[in-house]
């Protein structure tokens, strides 16, 4: 390949220079005056001025608890929680109705998984969200523990049995057994979109068809795919979409779980309190419409407004640019680590249906020391098993060192971290 | 010196590329306590295991076994040095001469006539995340030590 190949889609360093400045942190220095060069955005992204400065103006000026009281301020908190709502929903092509706000993407989960437990107890409306013994829940070995343990935790209050799909020494989903692993006593298949280790992409549709054809509910773990390439979730077809705000520029505090709207309004709450009801009596109550039933207390206001400020941030940019920009810095890192002696990447080597996300093992370095004299150089990134224990497992290394690019990094903060990553080959005398 | 060289001594890299102790082993002698305990760090995924055994108040025999990183496959290699045929009053201090230097901040001069090679381990206290590293071949002990204490003995 030749040097252009490699530029193209780039951001060119203007632009990226002027990206870079809209990032408070990223002008900081770290461990005796390194340039930081944060490559820790599949953990959490760094935010954008324009997100701190929303949360702030919305605390300075209008802060209030949302849906009560009748004053000023508290009609004006509303009204920015709920264009947050419309804001999230437009960046991701959901009816604004469909849109739940969550703690994360964790919990979003954990709403689907724990509302299908609380089935039991409702009334015939929810019948397709209850689970039992026989019945079967899908996931697949490539899950972060998120989209992994509350299905484990399902399966046992309910008595189902949980299933899953392989992956392959390339690190792409295994769906050579797909019509065996998904059945008729699946209830629910849930997968990664992107994963947060491999940078897979996976495909939706086959999976999507296999669980449509037995009648399965689809959940997709969106964490990694949202903040990085433009996503419909209307245009998936799937049932359930989560994601975080805080892996896309967002403030930590505040995830999304959007469903379609009919299955939304069939599943019991899992939550319950205020804001979420209809009519409470001493006796029992009922609940209001979603996306209320399913955001009981007061709910993260600030987050919310931060969130859409990241939205808008990442709108005004275009996210097929930094889809773009994203792609070609992969294959720039690709070939630079891969030109390391010893250093082996755990999934596709290619940039097909892959996103920003390269784990690595060097031969003779623990991940965990190799972390460390990255980040005498300034590097941040990842290492352990990244909340992925068992795709680790899958590939018979208990940790690895995860660099994870987004849109304010590039050509040059992987040039240090390859120059960091031979430094501590010499340094832990494996080169 | 930097910090992260301050950390990474030349005494550590040598106990974890060749560690002392390193195997589980059946221990020599029979009709003696023995109980093994097994640490994970849920963080990285490092883990130990070490096997104790106690004739009365003394720790005649501990080995290990264990993969992670140079921080804590070096102290469980330390570690051995440092306890195997000591009475436990002296398997105590050396714990807790060795658990207050790592997690002193840097604030804590280490006893060198307690922790021999064990004060290469100063630096981690600089690296709050590291702590857990240099100190999980040590909670291991304990807890193998506690339950061969309260192990019954083996019949002859």
């Amino acid at each position: 390949m030749t040097a252009t190949a490699h530029t193209t889609g780039l951001l060119d360093p203007v632009e990226l220079d002027r990206i870079r400045a809209d990032f408070p942190i990223l002008s900081r220095t770290v461990r005796d005056g390194r340039r930081l060069v944060y490559l820790d955005s599949g953990a959490t992204s760094q935010k954008p001025a324009c997100v701190l400065d929303a949360e702030r103006e919305y605390y300075e000026r209008h802060n209030a608890a949302v849906h009560r009281g009748a004053h000023q301020l508290a009609e004006e908190a509303t009204d920015a929680y709920e264009a947050a709502r419309a804001t999230v929903a437009g960046f991701v092509g959901a009816a604004v109705g469909e849109v739940v706000f969550t703690k994360n993407a964790t919990e979003a989960i954990n709403l689907v998984a724990y509302s299908m437990s609380n089935a039991a107890y409702a009334g015939e409306e929810a019948a397709r969200f209850r689970l039992g013994p026989g019945d079967e829940v899908v996931v697949t070995e490539m899950e972060h523990h998120a989209n992994l343990v509350p299905w484990q935790e399902l399966c046992r209050r309910t008595g189902a049995t949980l299933r899953w799909l392989g992956v392959t020494p390339e690190g792409r989903l295994d769906l050579s057994d797909l019509d065996r692993v998904v059945t008729p006593r699946t209830r629910v298949v849930a997968f990664v979109h992107q994963s947060n280790v491999l940078g897979t992409v996976n495909p939706v549709a086959p999976v999507l068809r296999r669980a449509r054809a037995v009648g399965a509910l689809v959940l997709v773990d969106a964490c990694q795919s949202v903040p990085h390439h433009p996503v419909d979730v209307t245009a998936l077809g799937v049932d359930f979409v989560a994601f975080s705000g805080h892996k896309m520029l967002g403030p930590s505090g505040i995830g999304v779980l959007w469903g379609r709207r009919e299955l939304l309004e069939a599943m019991p709450p899992f939550l319950t309190g205020g804001s979420m009801i209809e009519v409470v009596r001493m006796e029992s109550s009922t609940y209001a419409p979603p996306p209320q039933r399913f955001e009981a207390g007061v709910p993260m206001t600030a987050q919310a407004v931060g969130l859409a400020s990241a939205c808008d941030y990442l709108s005004a940019l275009g996210m097929s640019t930094v889809a773009a920009h994203e792609e070609a810095l992969t294959v720039y890192a690709l070939e630079a680590l891969g030109d390391v002696p010893g250093l082996h990447v755990l999934g596709p080597t290619d940039v097909v249906d892959r996103g920003a996300t390269v784990a690595f093992s060097v031969e003779g370095i623990h991940p965990h020391d190799l972390g460390q004299v990255l980040d005498d150089r300034g590097v941040a990134v990842r290492v352990g098993h990244h909340c992925a224990w068992p795709l680790h497992r899958r590939f018979g290394v208990p940790a690895s060192t995860r660099a994870s690019l987004y849109l304010y990094n590039g050509t040059d903060d992987v040039d240090v971290l390859v120059e960091a990553v031979h430094h501590a080959r010499r340094f832990f005398g494996v080169a | 010196m930097a910090a992260v060289e301050q950390m990474y001594q030349e005494i550590i890299l040598d106990h974890a590329k060749r560690p002392h102790g390193r195997g589980l082993r059946e221990p020599d002698r029979s009709g003696l306590r023995t109980a093994e305990a097994h640490h994970v760090n849920p963080t990285c995924g490092d883990e130990v295991t070490v096997r104790a055994q106690l004739d009365g108040d003394r720790l005649v025999d501990v080995s290990w076994e264990g993969q992670g990183c140079s921080i804590s496959q070096a102290a469980a290699s330390v570690l051995s040095d440092l306890v195997a045929g000591r009475p436990l009053s002296d398997v105590l201090a050396r714990y807790d001469a060795f658990h207050a230097m790592v997690t002193g901040r840097g604030t804590v001069q280490p006893d060198e006539s307690l922790l021999e090679d064990g004060v290469a381990f100063a630096g981690v206290a600089r690296y709050p995340v590291r702590v857990k590293c240099a100190l999980l071949p040590w909670m291991a002990l304990k807890d193998a030590v506690a339950r061969a204490a309260a192990a019954p003995e083996e019949e002859n």
